[in-house]
C-alpha cells in the first residue's frame, strides 16, 4: 500500500504534504515513516494516510463571473476619493 | 576494574558490537524503506554504547573511544551472541527480537539500580528501545510462520540465553515462551573467533596511525 | 511536435510545473523517467563505497556521522525511486535494469575506495559537486520531484560539513594523515571533473530545454570550482591539474576531462562497476523471501 506522509514542522503549522511510503500495512507503515521523515526531530507530528483514502478535487466550473466573492471583485478608490471630497475630509494618512 | 565498571562494560561491549553488526545493513537491507529505520536502530545501540562507555570511562580513568577501540579482543565482555556474523536477514531479525526481550529483562533490573547514574542511563536507554521492541516484534508477528525465522529463532536461542546471569534467563523464557531447562546456554567469557575479525576491521583505521585524531 | 507538446514545452520553459496527475508528452515523460531513475540508481549505487568505511571508522562519532549519511543515501534513494514509480516504472523493474546494465549510474560511484582520506573527500568534494546539480533540480518543471529535492538538498548539508571535518582532522594531523587527502584527491580529481558530463551547450541539452535541470553542465561544473578549489588550495593541498587556472572573467579553465573514461564508466566499465552491482544483485537476491512476506499481493519491491 502507498501511504502519503504529512508532516508538521512545530506545533500550530498547518501539516504539509512531504512524500510518500510504501508499506504492507500501517504498523510497518509507521516504523518507516518516523524515521524516513522524523529521524533528526524535524517533524513533531506525521499523519499517514493510504492513497486510496486521498480523494482528489482538480476542477472546478468556471463559467460565470464570481469576482463578488473576492477582494480583487472591489475597486472602491475611486468612490472614497469623492465621498472623502464632499465631506471635506482628507485621507488619514495626509493629515 | 570495579564490579560496576565490569557491568558497565558487558551492557556497552554488547551494545557496541551488535551496533556494529546491525550496521553493515546499512545499504543492503531487503527494502530501503526498512534500511533506513533499522540503520536508525544500529546507531541508537552505538549511542547507547558511548553513553555507557562515558560512564566506565570516569571510573577507569579512560575515554569511550578508547574504551571501544583500544582494547585488545579478549579484553571486551561482550557476549558472543552479538558477535556473530548473520548476514542474513531471518537469523538478523531473530537476533533483534530476541536481544530486545533480553535487553528489557537487563534494564528492568538495572532501572530499579541503587546507583543513581546507572538507574538514570538505564531509564533513558530503555525510553529509545520502546521503539526497537515496537520494530523487533513488528518483524517477527509478520514471520511468524516463516521457517526460516523460526529455525533462526531456535538456534539463536541459546546464545541469548547466555546473554543474561543465570537469575534472569527464568523471566526470558517466560517472555519469549522458549525454554531454558533442555539448553546449553552459550556463557559470556569465551569470545567466538568472529570477535577478532570483526576487531581486526573495526580497528584498521584507528591503528593505522596510533594516538591521532580523527 | 504538436501543437499540444509544444504548449506544453512553453509552459514550462516560462516556469510553470506539472503534476503526476497532468498530461505530459510523450517524450518529457520518458526523458524524465530516465533521468529520475538515474538519479535514484546513483543513490543507491553510492552507498557502496561509502558503507564499508562505517565498519571501520575510527571513533565512535565518526562511525555514527558515517552510518547517518549512507542513512540519508538510502533514503534519498527511497525518496526519489518513489517519483519514478508514481510516472509508471516499478521498482523492481528499475533495480533489474540496474543490475543488468540497462540503466546508469554517476560515474563516481564506479571507483574505488581505498583509504580513510577517500571517507573525507568524498563527503567533501563529491557530495559539493552533487549538490550543485541538485540545487539545479529544486525548480524542476516536474514538481514531484522539485519537492522532493527540497529534503535531499537540507540533508545533504550535514554531508558536506561532515566531510570538511573529517578533512580538517586529517589536515591537522600527522604527516602520514595529511597524506592520505592528498592521495585520495589526486584519485578523485579526474572522477570529479567528469561528474557534471561534457560540456553540451544548455540549449542544445534537453534537460534544461525542458527546464528538467535549471544549468547546464558546464555551469555546474564552473560552479564547483569557484567554491571548491579555493577551498582545497587553502589547505595546502594541491589540485592535480597544472592546467586549472581562473582567468579575469572568473572563467576556470582547465585540461580537458577524459569523455572517453566517462563515457566507458557509465556504461558498466568503471574499476568497481561489476564487483558492485554483483554485490547489490546478491543481497537482492538473498532477500527477495522478505519482501515476497511483506507484500500479499506480490508487488513490493526493494
Amino acid at each position: 500500500m502507498i501511504f502519503e506522509v504529512f508532516r508538521q514542522e512545530r506545533k500550530g503549522q498547518p501539516f504539509a504534504h512531504a512524500g510518500t511510503v510504501e508499506a504492507p500495512d500501517a504498523m510497518f507503515a509507521d516504523a518507516w515513516a518516523r524515521e524516513q521523515y522524523g529521524r533528526r526531530g524535524e517533524s513533531t507530528a506525521l499523519w499517514l494516510v493510504p492513497r486510496d483514502a486521498v480523494h482528489r478535487i482538480t476542477d472546478w466550473a468556471d463559467e460565470f463571473d464570481l469576482k463578488y466573492r473576492r477582494v480583487d471583485g472591489y475597486s472602491i478608490k475611486e468612490r472614497l476619493r469623492i465621498a472623502r471630497e464632499r465631506a471635506g475630509t482628507t485621507a488619514p494618512g495626509d493629515r | 576494574m570495579s564490579e560496576r565498571a565490569r557491568r558497565l562494560l558487558e551492557i556497552a561491549d554488547d551494545e557496541l558490537i551488535l551496533g556494529w553488526r546491525d550496521s553493515e545493513w546499512t545499504g543492503i537491507a531487503p527494502t530501503l524503506e526498512e534500511d533506513v529505520a533499522f540503520s536508525s536502530i544500529a546507531q541508537n545501540e552505538i549511542g547507547h554504547a558511548r553513553a555507557l562507555y562515558e560512564l566506565a570511562a570516569a571510573e577507569l580513568g579512560s575515554d569511550p573511544d578508547a574504551l571501544a577501540f583500544d582494547r585488545a579482543p579478549e579484553e571486551y565482555r561482550c557476549a558472543p551472541f552479538v558477535e556473530l556474523h548473520l548476514l542474513d536477514w531471518a537469523h538478523t531479525i531473530a537476533r533483534r527480537y530476541l536481544y530486545e526481550e533480553a535487553d528489557r529483562v537487563r534494564l528492568d533490573v538495572l532501572r530499579k539500580d541503587d546507583d543513581a547514574e546507572l538507574a538514570g542511563l538505564a531509564a533513558k536507554i530503555d525510553r529509545e528501545e520502546v521503539y526497537h521492541r515496537m520494530h523487533a516484534e513488528m518483524w517477527a508477528a509478520r514471520l511468524r510462520d516463516e521457517p526460516r525465522f523460526r529455525a533462526a529463532v531456535d538456534e539463536l536461542w541459546p546464545y541469548a540465553l547466555g546473554m543474561l546471569e543465570p537469575a534472569l534467563r527464568p523471566e526470558l523464557a517466560r517472555r519469549t515462551g522458549l525454554r531454558v531447562e533442555s539448553t546449553q546456554a552459550v556463557e559470556r567469557g569465551e569470545h567466538t573467533p568472529e570477535l577478532e575479525e570483526l576487531w581486526n576491521d573495526m580497528t584498521e583505521v584507528r591503528r593505522s596511525v596510533p594516538g591521532a585524531t580523527w | 511536435m504538436d501543437a499540444r507538446t509544444e504548449q506544453f514545452l512553453g509552459y514550462v520553459q516560462g516556469g510553470g510545473q506539472a503534476e503526476a496527475t497532468d498530461w505530459l508528452p510523450d517524450e518529457y515523460r520518458q526523458k524524465l523517467v530516465k533521468f529520475i531513475e538515474m538519479h535514484a540508481n546513483s543513490e543507491l549505487m553510492g552507498v557502496l563505497p561509502e558503507r564499508e568505511w562505517i565498519l571501520k571508522a575510527p571513533t565512535l562519532q565518526r562511525k555514527l556521522a558515517l552510518t547517518a549519511k549512507v542513512q540519508d543515501e538510502v533514503g534519498h534513494a527511497q525518496l526519489i525511486y518513489r517519483v519514478a514509480e508514481d510516472l509508471g516504472k516499478p521498482r523492481g523493474e528499475m533495480l533489474a535494469d540496474l543490475i543488468s546494465g540497462k540503466a546508469k549510474f554517476h560515474n563516481v560511484f564506479h571507483y574505488p575506495t581505498k583509504t580513510w582520506g577517500d571517507v573525507g573527500v568524498i563527503a567533501w568534494l563529491v557530495d559539493a559537486a552533487a549538490i550543485i546539480s541538485q540545487k539545479a533540480l529544486l525548480k524542476c518543471s516536474y514538481a514531484p520531484y522539485a519537492r522532493i529535492m527540497k529534503k535531499i538538498c537540507w540533508e545533504e548539508s550535514f554531508h558536506i560539513l561532515h566531510g570538511r571535518d573529517v578533512i580538517l582532522a586529517l589536515m591537522t594531523g600527522t604527516d602520514e594523515q595529511r597524506e592520505l587527502v592528498q592521495e585520495a584527491l589526486d584519485r578523485w580529481w579526474g572522477p570529479l571533473m567528469q561528474f557534471h558530463g561534457n560540456p553540451i551547450p544548455r540549449d542544445e541539452d534537453p534537460m534544461y530545454v525542458w527546464r528538467i535541470k535549471s544549468q547546464g553542465n558546464e555551469e555546474a561544473r564552473q560552479q564547483f570550482l569557484e567554491g571548491y578549489v579555493p577551498q582545497i588550495r587553502e589547505l595546502g593541498l594541491t589540485v592535480p591539474d597544472p592546467g586549472l587556472r581562473r582567468d579575469d572573467d572568473g572563467v576556470w579553465h582547465y585540461t580537458e576531462p577524459d569523455w572517453d573514461e566517462l563515457k566507458s564508466v557509465v556504461t558498466g566499465h568503471g574499476p568497481r562497476s561489476q564487483d558492485r552491482l554483483a554485490f547489490r544483485a546478491r543481497f537482492l537476491e538473498q532477500e527477495k523471501w522478505v519482501r515476497d512476506r511483506l507484500s500479499s499481493n506480490g508487488v513490493l519491491a526493494a
